[in-house]
């Protein structure tokens, strides 16, 4: 009776290819719009501070461009995830997702690659309609790459645990607003954290955002704060941590298979 | 054979709801089976462990042999599922709807799977909605994306979570004419309704839940015939149907408008061969029939006596 031809990893590319096309559909919201906001940062930030500024021997304005590139694939890979799911669960649309074979690893690395695609769609965005600002080497491209896939895919995983744990969309925003938000923002995207008072470059070892972006932003300069090894391991430690909580959260069916 | 669908000792708690309590029930391939219970019974939340959307406090649920949690993979593999709230995804059309759920299923993308998306599309009658985004469909065309995408992966067993409730009448017919030609194809099917005639007509068996438990489960034909009858109601001026066991009807507003010196009378009976002697017996006492009705035994009553005795049982338990 059945002629159609079954492949078990047809489900998880679907899954992959629908979190994609959820947000390409509406890629001037997804897409655009970040890019806008970058960009934006960058005209004021540099008009304001780059004669006054030069970091790691750095011109201000091309010390800057890396790390909002960064904030962006951060902050979408973040918005991506956590936006899927707490619409899929107000509407109650998820139930579309969970009655298929479709295991919690599975679930998992589709949600997380979707977002990690956004993330580097966005970033890549920034980076073409920031070249013209100049003054941007690419000494480590490896280390780039390396860096923006790792922190979409952390903050994406971030994403889908709070998207997980959300019921509602003001919790969802506080998660966003409370904790995302001063992770990106004190992590160095507008500073070396050498500027910073000896307490604050303290407390930002603790940010392992600041790790992301002051390895990605190594990529372009061959120069940072920390060694990219070093940053590199506590990137993939986050992700490794938060990836087994969300995988365990998943396998239980928290909050989702209630 | 295996069974289509087993269900052993099912616990589930919200709280202080036992939503279910200890459910037990073993369906067979191939049937028509109705899962009927007022509001709250537990008949979403059943079918909601079955499909691995929520877990059970204890108990065991098997679908064509393959245990929900452990063999999950195969066991949702045989099973559609046409969930009760009116659910969609507005970001995309019809048919993208439907290959995504196909692929979500593993079915690879080829010649065939288009083939089978168009034939359900018209069953369903949504071919020449199609390519239209699922925001703008009226509810009743939900509805129908909701059921197609139940069986975009041929599973041999169909569970419909009160599928017509918003939907017109001529849809209702297409939507039975097709579910029962799933079923005369060997396909398994659970029904929820609150139309009990709906049931009544397609159901060859059926349970039914009250506060998480099965208070009743039969055929539909020995449900009939154990707690409904056929009734002879007929009215008269005289009073000797008292005499031979009938029952005069209260009278009601509507009865009290007819002339006060006739009134309605009834007896149940359980065989149609009963009425002739009963017709007899009337004519010979001398009485004039002024008219005359014959009732069938229907669901209705059916579930209203179980519903009421389970109630008086819980008092007395109580
Ligand atoms: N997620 C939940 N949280 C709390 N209580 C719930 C939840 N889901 C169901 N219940 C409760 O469990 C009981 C059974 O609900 P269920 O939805 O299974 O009923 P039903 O038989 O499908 O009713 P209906 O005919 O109205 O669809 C109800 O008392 C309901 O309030
Ligand atoms: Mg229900």
């Amino acid at each position: 009776m059945n002629s159609l031809s079954i492949k078990p990893s047809r489900g998880f590319i679907t899954l992959f290819y629908k979190e994609v096309l959820r947000f390409w559909k509406v890629a001037a919201q997804t897409v655009a719009a970040p890019v806008l906001t970058a960009l934006l940062y960058l005209l004021i930030f540099s008009h304001v501070l780059a004669s006054h500024v030069e970091v790691h021997g750095v011109p201000y304005t091309s010390f800057l461009v890396p790390g909002l590139v960064m904030m962006s694939v951060l902050q979408n890979a973040f918005a991506n995830t956590s936006s899927s799911l707490i619409q899929s669960k107000v509407t109650g649309n998820l139930v579309f997702v969970l009655l298929p074979p479709i295991s919690h690893s599975e679930f998992f690395s589709a949600y997380v690659l979707a977002s990690v695609a956004r993330g580097l769609l966005v970033g890549g965005g920034v980076l073409v309609v920031t070249t013209w600002f100049g003054g941007l080497s690419y000494a480590a491209p490896l280390w780039i790459l390396v860096f923006a896939m790792m922190g979409g895919a952390v903050m994406g995983t971030l994403g889908l645990i709070a998207g997980i744990w959300a019921e509602k969309y003001d919790q969802l925003a506080a998660f966003q607003n409370f904790l995302i938000l001063p992770l990106t923002f004190l992590s160095g995207v507008f500073y070396s954290i050498a500027s910073l008072p000896p307490f604050w470059q303290h407390v930002s070892r603790w940010n392992p955002v600041f790790y992301m972006i002051d390895g990605f932003r190594y990529g372009f300069f061959g120069v940072s704060d920390i060694s990219p090894w070093m940053s590199f391991l506590v990137g993939l430690g986050c992700l490794l941590i938060l990836s087994s909580i969300t995988l365990s959260a998943l396998k239980r069916g928290y909050k989702l298979r209630a | 054979m295996t069974t289509a669908i087993r269900i052993e000792q099912v616990y589930k708690r919200f709280g202080s709801v036992h939503a279910l309590n200890g459910v037990d029930l073993a369906i067979q391939p191939g049937e028509f089976f109705g899962l009927l219970g007022p509001n709250g019974a537990g008949k979403t939340t059943l079918i909601s462990a079955l499909a691995g959307l929520s877990r059970p406090d204890s108990g065991r649920l098997m679908i064509m042999g393959f245990d929900v949690e452990a063999d999950y993979r195969e066991a949702r593999r045989q099973l559609g599922v046409v969930p009760q709230e009116l659910v969609f995804d507005p970001f995309f059309s019809v048919r993208e709807t439907l290959e995504i759920q196909a692929g979500y299923y593993g079915i690879d993308p080829s010649r065939q799977r288009r083939a089978w998306i168009d034939e359900i599309l018209e069953n369903l009658d949504l071919t020449s909605k199609a390519d239209a985004n699922m925001r703008t469909l009226s509810g009743g065309m939900k509805r129908r994306v909701l059921v197609a995408q139940a069986l975009v992966h041929r599973p041999p067993v169909i569970v419909l979570d009160e599928p017509t409730a918003g939907v017109d009448v001529e849809l209702r017919q297409t939507l039975w004419q097709f579910v029962r030609r799933l079923n005369e194809d060997g396909h398994t099917i659970v029904l929820t309704t609150h139309y009990l005639e709906e049931a009544e007509s397609l159901c060859g068996r059926i349970a039914m839940l009250k506060a998480g438990q099965v208070v009743a489960l039969d055929t539909t034909r020995n449900l009939l015939s154990r707690f409904s009858s056929h009734t002879l109601r007929l009215r008269t001026a005289s009073d000797k149907p008292a005499q031979l066991g009938m029952t005069q009807e209260r009278i009601t507003q509507e009865n009290a408008t007819q002339e006060c010196t006739s009134g309605w009378w009834t007896c149940a009976f359980a065989h149609f061969d009963e009425i002739e002697p009963m017709l007899a017996r009337i004519r010979n006492a001398g009485c004039m029939i002024d008219e005359l009705e014959i009732g069938k035994p229907d669901l209705e009553d059916v579930f209203v006596r179980v519903m009421q005795e389970q109630s008086h049982e819980q008092v007395r338990a109580a």
